[in-house]
C-alpha cells in the first residue's frame, strides 16, 4: 500500500514538473560521454558540462572573450610569462562550499594530469599559484599571449568535494576507467544535475544560488535532455511538440520546421570547416598536379545548392571565418573548371585516371556521406574511380588520424579562434606532440619552425605575418581540399528566444521566453 | 524420463558454452584489448606488462575459462564508451527491452489468436480477406519502414502518440517501469505494434490453420451434432486444442523479439539493450557487444528449454517417445 | 512440358487469379531487373554520368536548373529514380536468390543427414540449429560484417558487402529447411521403398539423394519461396542499420534508407517508389508462396 502511494506521488510530482512553463525539453543526436569535465575534449560532452560547471572565461556570441568566474585577467606588466586572474567573489558550488583560488589551482592541475584530454591546451603552463583567496597566477614557459583562448572549455571543480570522493584525477576513458565524477557533479554553473541515464535522459534543475542570477535571464528552471539518434525521429519529436529545442535540424527538414505554426529556426554560421585530406607521399595524390586537379573538379556551389540546400558557405581555406588569420582572399573558393582539371590530370600522367578509396564518416557532420557521394561523381568526371567507404565516426576517426587513408573527409572546429590551433594539429609534421591530425605526410621544416614560433611571439603584428606565411604555404601544398563552413540550424518552439552560439553550445541561462 | 530431462539440460549447457565461445572469441580477437586500453604512445614494455596483467599470455583455453568464470559472475569489465561496468549498463537497460518485448508479444498473441479464429470461422468473408491481405502487406515491408510510417502518421500528422523514448518512468528501486504512467503507456503503443506486427501475422496464420484443422476433427462434428452452439464449440472445444502450439510458438518468438528489438529501438530511440548493442557496434565497444550476445543466447536457450520441458509435461504422448523438435 | 500443362498443378494455377497475378508480377520484376541496362534510360552506377544539379527533381517535372525530366523523379544525388530502382532490384534479387540457395542447400543436406542417420549426428545438427536460432540474421550479419571489415581491404568492400549479406541471411535461414526435411525424412525412411532400396544394396548417399530427397522437396519449395521474401526484406533492414551495400551502388533497401530521410520534407517520391517496388515484390512472393503451400498441402484445402 505504501509503495502504491509512493508511486502515485512520484507520478503527481513528475506531471507537475513537466507541466511547468519553464521546463525546456532539449534533444540532439549524441549524448555526453562522461560528466567528468576534464576526461574528454569533445563537443557534445562539453555542451552538457557547460550547464553544470563554469569556466574562468567564456565567449559572447561574436566570439569575444568575456568574464565568467574570473572578473579580470591580464599578463603581469613586469613578467609577461605570468597571467593573473581575479576571481568572482561570493560564488558557491552546488553543495554550498565556497569557490576560491584553491579550487582554480586544483582544477587546472587536474586538467593537466594523466588521463585528461584537456592537457594539450595547457601544455605551455609551468605552474599555477594562489596569490590570495581570490587571485590566481598562471605561469607559462615563455610568454603565451593567447593562453586565455585555451581556457574557455576549462571547467572549475571543487577541491574539497573532489578529494572527498577520490576524483582528484580525471578518469581515462580510453582505458575504460570510471570514477565518481563520471555520473556525479558539483559545479558552480546555472544548473544542477538531478538524474542521468546515459543515452536515455538527463534532468537538470536551476541552481538557486547561481552567481549569475542577476546577470543573465535565467528563465529556465528545468532542462530535460534526451539524445535522439535517428534524424527522422528527432525531427518528428520537434514537429509533434515532444521536445522544445533540437540543435541539429537536418537541412531537408528546415522548410517543414519553419512552416510549422509553433516552431521557428535560428540560424548562424558555425565555427567548423569541412574538407578532404589527401596523402602527399604515396600514390597518385603525391603528385601536386593531381591534387590541384581534384581541387578544381569539386563543384562546391552545386554541393551547397543540392546537398546542403543552401545551408553552407563554400570556402577555399580550411579555416572558419571566426579565426584569427582569416581573410576574404583566402576564403575565395577555387573556380570549378572541368577542362583545366582534365588537362592537369593529363600533365600529371594520369589521363586514364586511377582508383582510390574515399574514407568518410556517416554520423558526424551535416550530410557527410552525401557530400562524399557527390564527390565520387565529381571525381569520376576526371577519370578518378572512387570507392566510397562511409562508416560511423568511432570507426572513421582512427583511420583518418592513423595515416592509413589516401583520401578522407574531416571537419575542424577552432575553439581557440586562432590559426595556431589548426596549424598545430593539421599542418605541423606528425611528431609525438604535434600534427596528430596530419596524416597527409606533409612535412616542411620551415613551416614547422614558424608554427612553434607562434607560441611565444608577443608582437601580435609579427605573429599575424607569420600566420599569413604559413597559410600561403598550405595553399600551395594543397594537401587539403576545403569544401565549406557549416551553418548551424537550431529548431525550437516559437516562444523561445535563444541566440545560436557559433560553437554549437547552447547556454540555457541565456534563454528567454516571449 | 529423467534421462530425457537431464539430456536436455546437458544440451542446453553445451549450447550456452558454444555461444560463450563465440562471444569470447569476439572479445579476445576482434577487440584487441591492448590497443583499446593503451594509447598509441605506449611503449613496448608497457604493452607487455598489460598483456601479462590481462592474462593474454595464458594458453587460450585458460583465457576462455577465465572469461566463463567472469561471465558467470556478470563481470564483463567496463564499456569502452560509457566507462561504466557492462553488467550495470545492461541491467539498467534491460527493463525497457523486456517491457517492450512483453507488450509486443501480448499484442501479437491476443490479436493474432483473435484474428486467426475469426478468419478461420468466417472463411471467405470480406473482413477475413481484408485481414489476411493487409497482414501480408505488413510482413512484406521492412520493420524500420513501418516504424517510420507510424511515427509520421500518428506523431507528426495526427499528433496522437509520442514518437520516441519511454515517457515518464516510475522507479521501483530495482526496476524502472513505463507501465505506471500515462505517457509511459502511450509511448509503448507505436514501438510495440512495430515490433509485434510480424509475430502477430505469424500467430494469426498459425491459429487459423490449426483452427481449420481442428474444426474438421470428429469430436467437433460430434459436438455440433449433439446440438452445441457455435460459440460453445469454438471456445470450449476447439480453442483449448490450438492454444498449446500457439503459446509455444509465441514463447519461442519472445527470444527473437528481444533480438529484433534492435531495429525498433533504433527507430523509436527506445532506451533498451538493443539500442545499447547497436551503439556498441558503431563505437566498436567490444565488451558490450560480447556481453549482449551472451545475454541473447542465454535468454533464447532458457526459453527454448522451458518450452521443450513444458511440452513434455503438457502432452502425455511425448513422455513415451522422444521430445519434439519441430517447435 | 505437355505433361505440365495438363497437370493438376497447372489446373489449380489457371483457376487462382491471385496466384496468376502474383506470379506475373514476380516474373515482370525479375525480367525488368535482368534487362535493366536495356530498359533503364541511364546507368545510375556510373558516377561520371551523374549531374548533382538534377537532384530532387519531382516525377515528370522539369528540373529547375537543367530542364531535364525524369519519369519517377530523381534522388538526392540526381540519379534517375526509375533506373536506380531497376539496377537496385538486380542487387536485391541477387542477394535474395543466393541467400535462399545457400540456406536451402545447407538446410536440406543437414536435415537429410540428421533425419536419416539419427543418433548423435542428429543431436549435434539439431543443437547447431538451436544455436543458429539464437542469433537472428541481424546479429549474424553485424558480426560477420564487423569481422570481414577488419580483415578485408576497403577496395573490395562492395563485393564484400554483397557476400556478407548473402552469407549472413543464408546462414540464419537454413534452420526451417533442416527441421522440415528432417521431419519428412523421419517419416519417409520408415516406408517400404526405403527398406527395399536398402535390401538391394544401395548406399546411404544413393538412398538419401535419389529416393528420399525427391519426396521431401515440396515443403522445401514452399519454405524457399517464403524465405526469398524474407531475404529481400532482411537485405533492406540490414541496409538501414548500415550493414548493406554502399550508397554509390544502392540496392532497393539502401534506396529506401536514403528515401526515409526525405519523408517529412516533401520529396515523397524518393521513398515511395522504391518502397512500392519492394512491397509489390515481397507481397507477390508471399501470396504465391501461400498459394503454393495450399496446393502442395491438400490437408489445408
Amino acid at each position: 500500500m505504501i509503495k502504491h502511494l509512493l508511486i502515485s506521488a512520484a507520478i503527481v510530482t513528475a506531471s507537475f514538473a513537466t507541466a511547468s512553463a519553464e521546463t525546456v525539453r532539449w534533444a540532439r543526436a549524441g549524448d555526453s560521454i562522461t560528466m567528468d569535465p576534464h576526461a574528454q575534449n569533445e563537443g557534445p560532452t562539453h555542451t552538457l558540462s557547460h550547464q553544470i560547471y563554469d569556466t574562468l572565461l567564456h565567449r559572447d556570441m561574436a566570439g569575444a572573450i568575456i568574464p565568467s568566474l574570473a572578473t579580470e585577467w591580464a599578463a603581469l606588466s613586469d613578467n609577461p610569462n605570468v597571467w593573473r586572474f581575479t576571481l568572482r567573489k561570493g560564488v558557491v558550488f552546488h553543495d554550498g562550499s565556497d569557490f576560491t583560488s584553491e579550487d582554480v589551482v586544483f582544477s587546472l592541475n587536474r586538467a593537466m594530469a594523466d588521463g585528461s584530454e584537456m592537457k594539450e591546451l595547457l601544455s605551455s603552463v609551468k605552474e599555477v599559484r594562489a596569490v590570495d583567496s581570490h587571485i590566481v597566477d598562471v605561469e607559462t614557459n615563455g610568454a603565451n599571449p593567447l593562453l586565455i583562448n585555451n581556457l574557455t572549455n576549462m571547467f572549475m571543480m571543487d577541491k574539497g568535494w573532489s578529494e572527498d570522493n577520490k576524483v582528484t584525477t580525471p578518469h581515462d576513458v580510453a582505458k575504460g576507467e570510471t570514477n565518481f565524477a563520471t555520473m556525479n557533479t558539483n559545479g558552480t554553473g546555472a544548473f544542477m544535475l538531478v538524474s542521468r541515464a546515459v543515452d536515455e535522459k538527463t534532468i537538470l534543475k536551476a541552481n538557486p544560488n547561481y552567481w549569475g542570477k542577476d546577470i543573465y535571464p535565467n528563465q529556465v528552471t528545468e532542462i530535460i535532455y534526451t539524445p535522439i539518434q535517428s534524424s527522422a525521429t528527432r525531427v518528428a519529436a520537434l514537429l509533434s511538440g515532444e521536445v522544445d529545442i533540437i540543435q541539429d535540424v537536418p537541412v531537408q527538414d528546415l522548410g517543414r520546421v519553419s512552416a510549422s505554426a509553433d516552431l521557428q529556426l535560428a540560424t548562424a554560421a558555425q565555427n567548423r570547416v569541412i574538407f578532404f585530406g589527401l596523402d602527399t607521399v604515396n600514390g597518385p595524390t603525391a603528385n601536386l598536379k593531381v591534387r590541384q586537379a581534384m581541387n578544381i573538379a569539386i563543384n562546391r556551389d552545386s554541393i551547397k545548392k543540392i546537398v546542403m540546400r543552401g545551408q553552407s558557405d563554400p570556402t577555399g581555406v580550411i579555416m572558419p571565418p571566426f579565426v584569427n588569420g582569416w581573410t576574404e582572399a583566402l576564403n575565395q573558393h577555387p573556380q570549378y573548371d572541368l577542362n583545366k582539371a582534365k588537362a592537369l590530370m593529363k600533365d600529371a600522367g594520369y589521363s586514364n585516371g586511377f582508383d582510390i578509396v574515399l574514407n568518410c564518416p556517416n554520423d558526424r557532420y551535416v550530410n557527410d556521406e552525401s557530400i562524399c557521394q557527390a564527390a565520387v561523381g565529381m571525381m569520376a568526371k576526371i577519370g578518378i574511380t572512387v570507392t566510397l567507404d562511409a562508416k560511423p565516426k568511432a570507426q572513421h576517426f582512427p583511420i583518418a588520424k592513423g595515416g592509413e587513408a589516401d583520401f578522407y573527409m574531416l571537419g575542424w572546429g577552432v575553439p581557440t579562434f586562432d590559426s595556431h590551433y589548426i596549424f598545430n594539429y593539421l599542418v605541423h609534421s606528425q611528431t609525438n606532440d604535434r600534427g596528430s591530425w596530419n596524416p597527409t605526410g606533409y612535412s616542411n621544416a620551415d613551416v614547422d619552425a614558424m608554427i612553434v614560433s607562434l607560441e611565444s611571439e608577443t608582437d601580435l603584428t609579427k605573429r599575424d605575418d607569420t600566420i599569413a606565411k604559413i597559410w600561403a604555404a598550405v595553399q600551395v601544398a594543397q594537401m587539403y581540399l576545403p569544401i565549406h563552413n557549416q551553418v548551424l540550424n537550431w529548431g525550437m518552439r516559437k516562444d523561445i528566444m535563444f541566440d545560436v552560439q557559433p560553437e554549437d553550445t547552447p547556454l540555457f541561462q541565456f534563454l528567454t521566453f516571449k | 524420463m529423467t534421462f530425457i530431462i537431464l539430456n536436455r539440460l546437458f544440451q542446453a549447457v553445451l549450447v550456452l558454452l558454444f555461444v560463450a565461445l563465440i562471444s569470447f572469441l569476439i572479445f579476445r580477437f576482434v577487440g584487441n584489448p591492448v590497443e583499446n586500453l593503451m594509447g598509441q604512445e605506449a611503449t613496448l614494455a608497457q604493452r607487455a606488462a598489460l598483456e601479462e596483467a590481462l592474462g593474454l599470455n595464458d594458453p587460450i583455453h585458460i583465457q576462455y575459462f577465465d572469461f566463463l568464470w567472469k561471465a558467470v559472475r556478470f563481470d564483463f569489465g567496463n564499456s569502452y564508451r560509457g566507462a561504466l561496468p557492462v553488467a550495470e549498463l545492461i541491467a539498467s537497460r534491460l527493463p525497457a527491452t523486456l517491457e517492450l518485448a512483453l507488450t509486443s508479444a501480448l499484442f501479437a498473441v491476443i490479436f493474432g489468436v483473435f484474428m486467426g479464429i475469426y478468419t478461420a470461422i468466417n472463411r471467405g468473408s470480406v473482413i477475413t480477406n481484408f485481414i489476411l491481405s493487409s497482414s501480408l502487406i505488413g510482413v512484406s515491408l521492412p520493420t524500420f519502414l513501418i516504424g517510420i510510417l507510424l511515427i509520421w502518421l500518428f506523431s507528426v500528422e495526427l499528433n496522437w502518440l509520442p514518437s520516441f523514448g519511454r515517457g515518464e518512468v516510475v522507479d521501483l528501486g530495482w526496476w524502472k517501469t513505463g507501465f505506471l504512467s500515462e505517457s509511459g503507456l502511450k509511448s509503448l503503443v507505436l514501438p510495440a505494434i512495430t515490433l509485434g506486427l510480424y509475430q502477430m501475422t505469424l500467430i494469426m496464420r498459425l491459429t487459423r490453420s490449426e483452427m481449420l484443422e481442428v474444426l474438421r476433427q470428429d469430436y467437433i462434428r460430434l459436438a455440433r451434432a449433439l446440438g452445441l452452439t457455435n460459440k460453445a464449440v469454438y471456445f470450449f472445444h476447439a480453442l483449448p486444442n490450438i492454444l498449446i502450439p500457439v503459446i509455444t510458438i509465441g514463447g519461442l518468438q519472445l527470444g527473437s523479439v528481444i533480438a529484433f528489438a534492435i531495429i525498433t529501438e533504433t527507430v523509436f530511440q527506445w532506451p533498451g539493450v538493443g539500442l545499447l548493442f547497436i551503439n556498441a557496434v558503431y563505437f566498436v565497444d567490444i565488451p558490450v557487444m560480447s556481453a549482449y550476445l551472451l545475454l541473447v543466447g542465454f535468454a533464447f536457450v532458457l526459453i527454448n528449454l522451458i518450452v521443450d520441458l513444458s511440452y513434455f509435461f503438457i502432452d502425455p504422448r511425448l513422455r513415451d517417445s522422444e521430445l519434439k523438435d519441430e517447435a | 512440358m505437355e505433361r505440365f500443362f495438363r497437370s493438376d498443378f497447372f489446373y489449380h494455377f489457371r483457376h487462382a487469379p491471385v496466384a496468376i497475378v502474383s506470379f506475373v508480377t514476380i516474373i515482370l520484376i525479375i525480367l525488368a531487373a535482368i534487362f535493366a541496362n536495356f530498359i533503364a534510360p541511364t546507368n545510375p552506377f556510373d558516377p561520371a554520368s551523374l549531374n548533382l544539379m538534377n537532384g530532387f527533381t519531382p516525377p515528370l517535372e522539369a528540373n529547375e536548373f537543367t530542364g531535364e525530366r525524369f519519369l519517377l523523379g530523381t534522388d538526392d544525388q540526381g540519379r534517375d529514380l526509375f533506373s536506380t530502382i531497376l539496377y537496385g532490384l538486380r542487387i536485391s534479387l541477387f542477394v535474395g536468390l543466393m541467400a535462399v540457395l545457400l540456406a536451402m542447400v545447407m538446410g536440406v543436406l543437414l536435415g537429410l543427414i540428421a533425419g536419416f542417420l539419427g543418433g548423435w549426428i542428429d543431436s549435434v545438427i539439431m543443437r547447431f540449429a538451436d544455436i543458429q536460432m539464437t542469433f537472428p540474421s541481424i546479429l549474424v550479419a553485424m558480426l560477420i560484417y564487423g569481422v570481414a571489415r577488419g580483415i578485408l581491404p576497403p577496395e573490395v568492400r562492395y563485393e564484400m558487402s554483397i557476400v556478407v549479406l548473402i552469407i549472413s541471411i543464408g546462414l540464419s535461414e537454413w534452420v526451417p529447411f533442416a527441421r522440415t526435411v528432417r521431419g519428412s525424412t523421419l517419416v519417409e525412411k520408415e516406408k517400404e521403398y526405403v527398406t527395399a532400396a536398402k535390401m538391394i544394396g544401395l548406399t546411404r548417399q544413393q538412398i538419401m539423394l535419389r529416393h528420399i530427397l525427391p519426396n521431401v522437396l515440396s515443403p522445401v519449395l514452399v519454405i524457399a519461396t517464403i524465405t526469398f521474401a524474407l531475404a529481400i526484406i532482411a537485405e533492406a533492414t540490414l541496409s538501414f542499420l548500415g550493414v548493406g551495400v554502399p550508397s554509390t551502388k544502392p540496392s532497393l533497401g539502401t534506396l529506401i534508407r536514403i528515401g526515409q530521410d526525405f519523408l517529412f520534407s516533401g520529396e515523397w517520391w524518393i521513398l515511395l517508389f522504391p518502397a512500392v517496388t519492394l512491397l509489390a515484390l515481397a507481397l507477390s512472393i508471399n501470396l504465391f508462396g501461400d498459394w503454393l503451400r495450399d496446393i502442395l498441402n491438400p490437408k489445408l484445402k
